[in-house]
């Protein structure tokens, strides 16, 4: 019989959350067969990337990388995208949500609408047209109310969309990833994370990030409580007045939705000492879209939104 | 690539307590978790006005602070209904400890979310309202949530809330404490903790009260922040293996987490069920060679020898018994009840196998926590102990001793849902 052994120190909050990630991407690709990796270039897709990245290691990730681009993005994000897909040799997937729009699939309200709630089509769209049958995204508990009643394996109907009134039971770690014909699973292997881990973590592992995230110059207006780039996408309107700040980008989506915060942060470190005194959510501070109302995010999200 | 030997993967930082929080409906467990999130800095600003944006003159109390209990209600169904049908996660930290809370929902018809919530966590923050109680028993729902905590082995706390509008009284409190432990006594719950407070007021939640005098104990922040829910670990090792890694060289690698116990290169390990036997020659990740891993490491392991090991496949140590028969409680989690003689997939660590339910030991009911043995039927919400047979062989651990491998799911291979949560308490 085996002997017992005395307590012992428990794994640290950063391992654990680390050995959990990989976990649940092997468990992804072990139940499904036909998966993508949203990755967007922004922080929380480079963290998921580069667990992806150990859990498979020494192989290649036996996925490919998927983003819908908005046609609204930073370049520097795109960049950094590109770059980073071939500096690991993966293979990337772009679908845009501008050909959903000339499809007739998509309709704005205004040309110049935020396209953010516009790419679940598109999303949706590359679903339908390469059979993926699980996705793997940067969602955490921790940024949204709908978000933190998601389940890690979370499960779309025939129509993308989610259910949160009858969501599967998931126990332990023993992840329910089975669906019928046309439907598929989102799974989010760092669900369980803070900003405050993701930005340690990054720190810790060195992970690259587009230079957006780091203080620069960018002239912005004051709008809302908010700064909102001035960008030709973006324009100040009657009245503003466009101020040329020392700016960083707490999250990246598309221009026309996310906003930055006054920072003079030049490394992980003083981020991380600007995150443990900021008073305000991450969302909260950039995002115009989940402003419109409390439960904006969960409505995107019944209609197949990430 | 060059190995440098880490020594293990713990480091002294803070951990991390994922913990419960259950109480009937008007127990006041949001207040609880909002006045954690709100004392600990755990609620920002703008959360705090989306709350006012979105209810008004609703959230603010009499008293003018923020309506704590809004918080935590994430869903709009949740808000027009005022009730918390699903499981929300919510995170904070103080310098001592990072935590988790899963807030479950009190109704007893979302009770499947609870266990959701248990299974995931060490302790339970079990919630009554004092003032309700005073002179009656204990809530069907309070006993079922007992029942669930016992079940996951989880260790218990129990919140004796609203304890401001009994006037402090001690009797009330004493009271409810003798109600509880002898519910406790019944199900085996060992040592719980009882904590009075008034969770709206945050009295004995993140400091101590000052109304609470003859209370002996740490206020319920302090307490979760020091409790040590260190399991007393056996040298049982199990990795469930998820998938075989190749090497440029083609030497097979097999991933997985380690579910319990501890492994050192040099060791001999067995792949169960077949019971092949091997010498592991490295442990290895993205981060180098390790000298030893332990529980909760994610990690890929190279053997001696190549066994026909895959997915599904489980390395042990020397100690693992197969199992093609169990017997196991089960919490029954489908709106479907169990249909006899159909067959459903159990799940086991990365094993998918056909299980039969062969017969009900007992059914419990939550008036008296009695075990009813005449039962014929499962149905939602219902909490068993049940004879299983399955197609192939099965790890034979206890839940009690290994909870990762000693727990398993049943799906409905007919609609895909997770149809129940299964502990293995006796294997054959």
């Amino acid at each position: 019989m085996s002997a017992l052994l005395k307590s012992r120190p428990r794994l640290s909050h950063l391992d654990r959350l680390e050995s959990e990630a990989i976990h649940i991407i092997r468990e992804a690709a072990g139940e499904r067969s036909n998966l993508a990796l949203l990755f967007s270039g922004g922080k929380d897709s480079a963290c998921v990337l580069h667990l992806a990245m150990k859990a498979f290691w020494p192989e290649k990730l036996p996925f490919p990388l998927l983003h819908v681009d908005t046609g609204h993005n930073f370049s520097e994000v795109l960049e950094f995208r590109d770059a980073e897909a071939r500096r690991h040799g993966e293979k990337l997937i772009v679908r845009n949500v501008e050909d959903s729009i000339l499809r007739g699939t998509v309709k704005l309200a205004k040309a110049e609408a935020s396209r953010n709630a516009a790419q679940s089509t598109t999303l949706l769209e590359a679903i339908e047209e390469f059979k993926f049958d699980a996705l793997i995204g940067g969602a955490r508990r921790d940024e949204e109310k709908a978000r933190a009643k998601e389940r890690i394996f979370s499960h779309r109907d025939e129509f993308g969309a989610w259910n949160p009134k009858s969501q599967r039971p998931e126990l332990w770690s023993l992840y329910n990833a089975r669906i019928n014909a046309g439907e598929h699973m989102r799974v989010f292997p760092i669900s369980n994370w803070t900003e405050r881990d993701v930005w340690t973590y990054i720190g810790r592992e060195g992970i690259a990030l587009p230079s957006i995230y780091f203080t620069h110059k960018r002239d912005v207006v004051r709008r809302d409580g908010l700064l909102m780039p001035a960008t030709a996408l973006t324009p100040p309107k009657v009245g503003e007045t466009v101020e040329r700040l020392s700016v960083r980008f707490r999250t990246v989506g598309d221009i026309t939705g996310t906003c930055p915060v006054e920072s003079t942060a030049s490394t992980i470190d003083e981020i991380l000492a600007e995150t443990e005194l900021s008073d305000l959510s991450e969302r909260g501070a950039t995002r115009m879209d989940d402003r419109v109302n409390e439960a904006a995010m969960e409505r995107r999200k019944r209609e197949g939104y990430f | 690539m060059a190995f440098d030997h880490i020594p293990d993967g713990f480091d002294g930082e803070p951990d991390v307590l994922r913990f419960i929080t259950a109480g009937s409906v008007d127990d006041g467990k949001s207040t609880l978790i909002g006045r954690l999130l709100f004392d600990s800095k755990g609620l920002l600003r703008d959360q705090v006005a989306a709350l006012s944006r979105a209810h008004g003159a609703q959230s603010t109390t009499q008293d003018g602070d923020i309506d704590l209990a809004l918080v935590t209600d994430g869903l709009e169904s949740e808000r027009e209904q005022g009730i918390t049908i699903d499981v929300a996660y919510r995170y904070f930290a103080t310098p001592r400890r990072s935590f988790v809370i899963a807030d479950a929902p009190g109704h007893e018809q979302y009770t499947r979310n609870m266990v959701t919530a248990a299974s995931n966590a060490e302790v339970a923050v079990i919630l009554i309202d004092a003032s309700r109680l005073a002179g009656k028993g204990l809530k069907a729902q309070t006993r079922r949530h007992a029942t669930i905590a016992r079940l996951m082995g989880l260790k218990v706390i129990v919140a004796i809330n609203k304890m401001d509008l009994t006037g402090w009284s001690r009797a009330v409190y004493d009271e409810i404490r003798e109600n509880f432990s002898r519910v406790a006594r019944t199900l085996g719950i060992v040592d719980p903790i009882y904590v009075p407070m008034a969770a709206k007021h945050g009295d004995n939640v993140a400091r101590r009260s000052p109304h609470t005098p003859w209370y002996e104990g740490p206020p319920l922040l302090e307490l979760l922040e020091t409790l040590d829910v260190t399991r007393s670990e056996t040298e049982a090792f199990r990795l469930p293996v998820q998938r075989v890694l190749r090497t440029a060289q083609g030497t097979r690698a097999y991933a997985g987490r380690v579910e319990s116990g501890v492994l050192r290169p040099g060791d001999e390990v067995l792949a169960m069920p077949s019971g092949q036997k091997a010498v592991v020659e490295s442990i290895r990740s993205y981060d180098g060679a390790h000298a030893q891993v332990n529980e909760g490491q994610s990690v890929s392991i190279v053997l001696d020898r190549d066994l026909d090991v895959g997915r599904g496949d489980t390395l042990t140590s020397a100690d693992a018994l197969p199992a093609k028969s169990i017997t196991a409680d089960l919490c029954w989690l489908d709106e479907t009840a169990w249909e006899k003689g159909r067959r459903y997939l159990l799940r086991q660590g990365t094993r998918t196998t056909q299980a039969l339910i062969d017969g009900i030991v007992f059914v419990r009911e939550m008036t008296e926590l009695a075990e009813v043995s005449e039962a014929s039927g499962l149905k939602l919400n219902d909490i068993a102990s049940v004879r299983i047979k399955t197609r192939d062989p099965i790890l034979a651990d206890l839940y009690g001793d290994k909870p990762a491998t000693g727990a398993f799911v049943l799906i409905d291979p007919a609609s895909n849902q997770t149809a129940a949560a299964g502990m293995i308490r006796e294997a054959a």
